[in-house]
């Protein structure tokens, strides 16, 4: 036995801390193996998140060409607009930057912004959609209204003009997404709460005395958790369009390479008419991310809705 | 409550939606952090002329007599004046509003109609390889922002196979028409129209697709279903006149959203294909600071989808005599 193993069990003899988290761990990858265990597409999206978490970590370092460098010529002249080759993957760009190395360097971007907004926004929404839910009467009435105003803002408008207004900087992208994105994660976690609080459960907790707090989010949340990873998945799909797009029409963060942005500089280059190796890397990039979050949410999907967990 | 209360109930609340929508465009336009006219208008102004604008626009007032000012602009259907052009915003923005019309709603009716009669059949095959197919398809298609479609879309058909224009409302050369009519009824708009409603098709069909396959897998399972079945009728009939038409509901509703994803979406389709409508308009506005044209170009988009949020949920208890109003 190795040491570690030793500490742990000689912690757990000390409290039941340990052993009580140990259990948890074990739970939650069992129902994560449960859920993903025979279904290809749920894995085909694990594995892509998982090669995307690598490039967007390790980018910088993995990159065969610093990507803001000028690649040049042997004669010193830059090599603008080249083909793909052995030395450049995917070609270069218009300045003579290596597109390979801005692909994988891209990936940052958009799972920052995609893990983080989606983190901020279903935190609100559920919040949201609990308290107004659980509470009713008035605080239900204030909550829904805000949700509508909120689901009245044209998506993308109103992001371009605050990340206008607070300056482009991938903070500002983040913030002022997940500002709009929490409004769908607070209308399906409502209705959801609003069925479980007529629930015997929720009444015999009640009977005992437990207070509005402890019912909420220690016997309401973990029935609702699922839905809300649901949403969650969902809210990274859309996260990581809603920065594409503010970075395709060029108010993306500067200091950061994008595959928006990439796409940006393209098309204001003129090159997507002939530069497909400049184009396509970048927009695939963008689908297969999006399509690794929807996929992992269809398999999120059957969990909160058995209905659809038959013959697929 | 009846249908009459709920109707009124409902207007109430669209007019808090709006006057809220209309207050947080004059917290975010006019009472931005900083000096407005450092922020918003052209450089290489002298300081007479800066103060000019501050008067113009009223800032020098307290914030409150601002508002009071933007709100009665507002109810007389003034936007005020675009720095860019010179022009009233409205008078700008009037043609284009229409041209964006044009352009989206073609887009949303062609989204409704192939994705609701696509994910029909999705639900009806369901289990088979062709669903697994149309469902990764779908999902392919969700996944792919409008620019990137836009990109493909544009590659294939006008730059590789040279079949449409690749950009634009009209041919070069051509006159605008004078009258509304003409203007949107000439085969050289429908020409340019072609790509751009295809690429924005492409990306809004995905969500009723999807949704409408989802309800179809619980209307399937139903009885009368099998009744239908055992009267003999087509599989076409059963699929299309008695199984979509009762999971169209959900569809329906959700109708409202796409809108407000198309009005999104038209400044990054408009800018891709140079369309000349109210969503380039925008992403110029911010571009050129000219913040009374992107303030009346936010409002008349954030107009539309509170509109439609509006009608779909009359269609809603319109369409389902079972809802209750609540």
């Amino acid at each position: 036995m190795s040491r570690e193993t030793q500490g742990i069990d000689s912690m757990a003899s000390d409290d039941g801390a340990t052993e009580r988290i140990r259990a948890l761990a074990v739970r939650t990858w069992r129902t994560f193996v449960d859920v993903f265990e025979g279904d290809r597409m749920g894995q085909i999206g694990l594995a892509l998140l998982l090669i995307f978490a690598l490039m967007g970590m390790f980018g910088p370092w993995i990159t065969p060409h610093d990507p803001t460098e000028i690649n040049r010529d042997d004669d010193g002249s830059a090599l603008r607009l080249e083909a793909p080759s052995t030395d450049h993957y995917f070609g270069t760009t218009n300045m003579g930057r290596d597109v390979f190395s801005q692909v994988i360097v891209g990936a940052r971007a958009s799972l920052i912004v995609g893990t983080i907004a989606a983190l901020i926004a279903v935190t609100i929404g559920t919040n949201i959609g609990l308290i107004s839910a659980y509470y009713g009467g008035w605080t239900e009435d204030v909550l829904m209204r805000i949700t509508d105003i909120a689901y009245a803002l044209p998506f993308l408008p109103f992001v371009i003009v605050l990340v206008f207004l607070l300056g482009p900087s991938i903070w500002s992208i983040i913030i002022v997404i997940a500002l709009l994105l929490w409004r769908s994660t607070a209308r399906v976690v409502r209705s959801q709460v609003l069925s479980h609080k007529e629930r015997p459960y929720v009444e015999s907790a009640r009977a005992v005395g437990a207070s509005d707090l402890r019912i909420m989010y220690l016997h309401i949340l973990p029935n609702v958790l699922p839905l809300a990873f649901l949403y969650a998945a969902f809210s990274v799909a859309w996260a990581v369009i809603a920065e594409a797009n503010v970075s395709f029409l060029g108010f993306g963060d500067p200091t950061m390479i994008s595959w928006g942005q990439m796409l940006f500089e393209a098309y204001t280059a003129d090159a997507i008419r002939f530069a497909w190796w400049w184009v396509v890397p970048p927009g695939v990039s963008i689908m297969l991310l999006v399509m690794a979050a929807f996929f992992i949410g269809r398999t999120l999907e059957r969990v909160t809705n058995p209905e659809l967990r038959h013959a697929e | 409550m009846g249908l009459r209360e709920y109707v009124v109930r409902r207007i109430f609340q669209l007019v808090i939606t709006y006057w809220a929508f209309i207050t947080l465009l004059f917290v975010l336009f006019r009472a931005a952090p900083g000096d407005p006219t450092s922020m918003f208008v052209m450089d290489g102004m002298d300081e007479e002329s800066r103060q000019e604008i501050i008067a113009d626009l009223g800032l020098d007032q307290p914030l409150y007599l601002q508002y009071v000012d933007y709100m009665g602009q507002l109810l007389s259907g003034s936007f005020g004046v675009s720095f860019r052009y010179r022009e009233p915003v409205w008078d700008v923005l009037v043609i284009k509003f229409w041209n964006t019309i044009f352009l989206m709603g073609a887009a949303v009716i062609c989204a409704y109609v192939i994705g609701v009669l696509a994910g029909a059949l999705l639900g009806w095959w369901r289990g088979k390889r062709a669903e697994r197919v149309g469902i990764v398809a779908g999902l392919m298609a969700r996944s792919s922002p409008e620019f990137w479609t836009s990109i493909i879309v544009l590659s294939v058909f006008a730059f590789w196979l040279g079949w449409l224009p690749s950009g634009g409302m009209r041919s070069i050369g051509a006159e605008m028409a004078p009258s509304f009519s003409a203007r949107y009824l000439s085969t050289d708009f429908v020409y340019h129209l072609v790509l751009p409603v295809m690429a924005a098709t492409i990306y809004y069909m995905a969500t009723p697709l999807l949704l409408m396959r989802n309800t179809m897998l619980d209307v399937l399972k139903a009885d009368f279903i099998e009744i239908k079945k055992a009267e003999g009728l087509s599989e076409l009939t059963i699929l299309y006149k008695h199984a979509a038409r009762n999971s169209i509901l959900p569809v329906v509703t959700m109708a409202a959203i796409v809108t407000g994803t198309a009005m999104g979406g038209s400044l990054v389709i408009e800018t891709v294909f140079n369309w000349p409508g109210m969503g380039r308009e925008m992403v110029e506005a911010i571009n050129y600071n000219d913040y009374p044209m992107a303030m009346g170009a936010f409002f008349l988009m954030g107009s539309v989808v509170i509109i439609m949020n509006f009608v779909a949920d009359l269609l809603y208890v319109y369409l389902d005599p079972r809802v209750e109003y609540k």
